[in-house]
């Protein structure tokens, strides 16, 4: 509506005569990023979707066979790779539900008059901003069975976080309730301040107890926002490379990630690790397809 | 809340200060290690009990940017006059700084690692907010045809795995010879920013009123005039916070670098955790390290304050 005023202004004025058009600038701003994300994001793709019906492997000169399906077959008739997506499933809901928890929590706490709290949540918000990689080295000396910080200050003794096999995933887990539960709770601020005062004071006039005020009043209000922290952290959180790698090489924490990175640079099977990049992608993509849907109808209501 | 508060709710509300300080203090206190190990000798690193109260020193910054040996036997008095008073605090913790022939200091693979990490993450920065600012205006002001697709399709360039991503672009680089160069690195996170930047860029830009240009426009401004007076010093700050979202995430992203760079053009966040390596690593020059590589993006959080929810959420949320 307001761009056709423009146009039409633009028309008529003198500056049109001497400037390029508004068609001509809106290509010139749009079309080279169009490009080149096309050739550096959905060209590779299509590149490795060829070689996913091959048994081409990087490591070796030998010319790539079109071996059809046969990648596909084996990957989904792999109990092991099925194994890793289970670990990454339990990894998500962990980690997820935890930063839900901290997160949310943490910002009931904040959601009152407390003096410096604009400093204490920006203090609160450092974790989410560092390099996940270099902070999560640094878990692995907080972790250590002899030294670390962290049974000392529990009083846990010697007790293996990252190298017992049924504990590694918690710990990695644990790690990344510590970086993203400051993500959780900046969106749960957000929701929480957008709550009508005039709510609550409602409520209190109807001698509402403190429960039936969070279940009814708060969290209806706030389950939107907190549905979008959700969608983003298990995106992410299926995603997650660095930290499990860089903590633990426990099997049991290997992520779908992991697994793929080895598959591809590690053991060299290109062709293969291609095909699996595109089972990963499709649920990627099925998983935001997912929420996305539910996100409109918590929207719509 | 009620105008008259009860003794029970203020009591309450103390609870919660408290609560908040400790959840703070547990959520800092890894930042906090790191920042203190940083200044330790390197046998107090890692002590049991924990070592919070010692003499904080500056041999791990120098152990970190220097390549160094252990020592045989202590120096000799000469030796310890003769060295800079830099060297002095790496002989008191049985090391020395390997030098030369022509006595010139060896230094270690962080400096040129930070620099790499500062080139790449920088050049890719200037590309995405530049590359981002056009066409956001474009997407902001003017009618196109599948908007919202675009839209979602430059979204979605984002949401896969890096690893997922990784597999072909290394193929391609090893094909045209950009594996372990400064300009893959540099291309892979330009594309990588640019769909977040066009996405922060174009809440910005829908912010500014379109009346601006307009008079603009009605005083003979061309569309380009209008846009580069008129409208990005109106976007300045939006631009500035999306410039340092965009640092920050080429700055700590791992994935990319640990599989596209070796040696060259590695980056800090792959070889930080190179350095552990085998037997009993120097957790005090790695926290050393960690330290000086974790201040530009702390300070960073501090100045990006109030813009971070937006940020973190692709403009989604707006406040």
């Amino acid at each position: 509506m307001a761009t056709t005023m423009i146009t039409t202004l633009d028309r008529s004025s003198r500056a049109a005569a001497r400037g390029l058009s508004d068609i001509s600038i809106r290509n010139l701003f749009i079309i080279p990023t169009i490009l080149f994300l096309i050739v550096f994001n959905i060209f590779p793709l299509i590149y490795s979707l060829g070689y996913s019906f091959t048994d081409f492997r990087a490591s070796t000169n030998a010319p790539a066979n079109f071996i059809g399906l046969q990648n596909y077959r084996d990957l989904l008739n792999d109990p092991y790779v099925w194994l890793n997506f289970a670990i990454t499933a339990k990894y998500v809901i962990i980690s997820v539900a935890g930063q839900l928890l901290v997160g949310f929590g943490v910002a009931m706490l904040l959601n009152r008059d407390i003096p410096l709290k604009g400093l204490l949540t920006t203090l609160l918000l450092l974790p989410m901003m560092l390099s996940m990689a270099v902070v999560g080295l640094f878990w692995k000396l907080l972790y250590d069975p002899s030294f670390g910080i962290i049974n000392y200050a529990l009083g846990l003794g010697t007790f293996e976080w990252l190298s017992d096999p049924n504990m590694a995933l918690y710990a990695v887990a644990l790690t990344d309730i510590w970086m993203w539960s400051p993500f959780v709770m900046l969106l749960s601020l957000a929701g929480l301040s957008a709550v009508p005062k005039h709510l609550y004071e409602a409520a209190a006039i109807d001698r509402a107890g403190p429960f039936y005020t969070f279940f009814r009043i708060t969290l209806p209000l706030v389950a939107p926002i907190l549905m979008i922290a959700v969608i983003f952290r298990t995106m992410e959180a299926f995603k997650t490379f660095d930290l499990a790698y860089i903590l633990t090489s426990q099997p049991t924490a290997e992520l779908i990630s992991i697994r793929l990175y080895k598959m591809a640079f590690q053991e060299w099977q290109t062709g293969r690790s291609c095909a699996m990049a595109y089972i990963v992608l499709i649920m990627v993509l099925a998983i935001t397809n997912i929420y996305v849907k539910y996100l409109n109808k918590v929207k719509e209501r | 809340m009620a105008a008259v508060r009860t003794s029970s709710e203020i009591g309450f509300n103390r609870a919660a200060i408290v609560a908040v300080l400790v959840v703070t203090i547990i959520f800092l206190a890894p930042i906090y290690w790191i920042a203190s190990t940083a200044f330790k000798p390197r046998n107090l690193a890692t002590t049991i009990p924990p070592t919070v109260v010692f003499q904080p020193e500056i041999s791990p910054f120098v152990k970190l940017f220097a390549k160094r040996s252990q020592l045989r036997s202590p120096p000799t008095p000469e030796e310890y006059a003769a060295a800079p008073w830099w060297e002095r605090v790496v002989f008191n913790g049985g090391e020395k700084i390997v030098r030369d022939g022509k006595g010139e200091v060896q230094w270690s693979g962080y400096p040129s690692r930070f620099m790499n990490s500062l080139i790449v993450a920088i050049t890719s920065t200037v590309l995405a907010v530049g590359m981002g600012t056009f066409t956001a205006y474009g997407f902001s002001r003017f009618r196109v045809k599948g908007e919202a697709d675009l839209l979602f399709f430059i979204l979605s360039t984002r949401m896969l795995p890096p690893v997922v991503v990784a597999i072909p672009m290394f193929l391609m680089y090893r094909a045209v010879g950009l594996n372990d160069s400064h300009l893959g690195l540099i291309i892979l996170y330009t594309a990588f920013n640019l769909s977040f930047s066009v996405w922060l860029m174009k809440g910005f830009m829908d912010e500014i009123p379109k009346e601006y240009e307009e008079a603009a426009l009605v005083d003979g401004y061309t569309r380009m005039e209008a846009f580069f007076k008129i409208v990005l010093p109106e976007a300045a700050t939006g631009i500035a916070a999306t410039a340092v979202f965009c640092f920050i995430t080429a700055w700590n992203e791992y994935a990319f670098a640990l599989i596209m760079t070796s040696r060259r053009a590695q980056t800090a966040p792959p070889f930080i955790p190179s350095q552990v390596g085998s037997g009993l690593p120097d957790w005090s020059v790695i926290a050393a390290g960690t330290f000086l590589f974790l201040l530009p993006v702390a300070i960073f959080t501090f100045l990006l304050r109030n813009h971070l929810l937006r940020g973190m959420s692709f403009g989604a949320i707006r406040k």
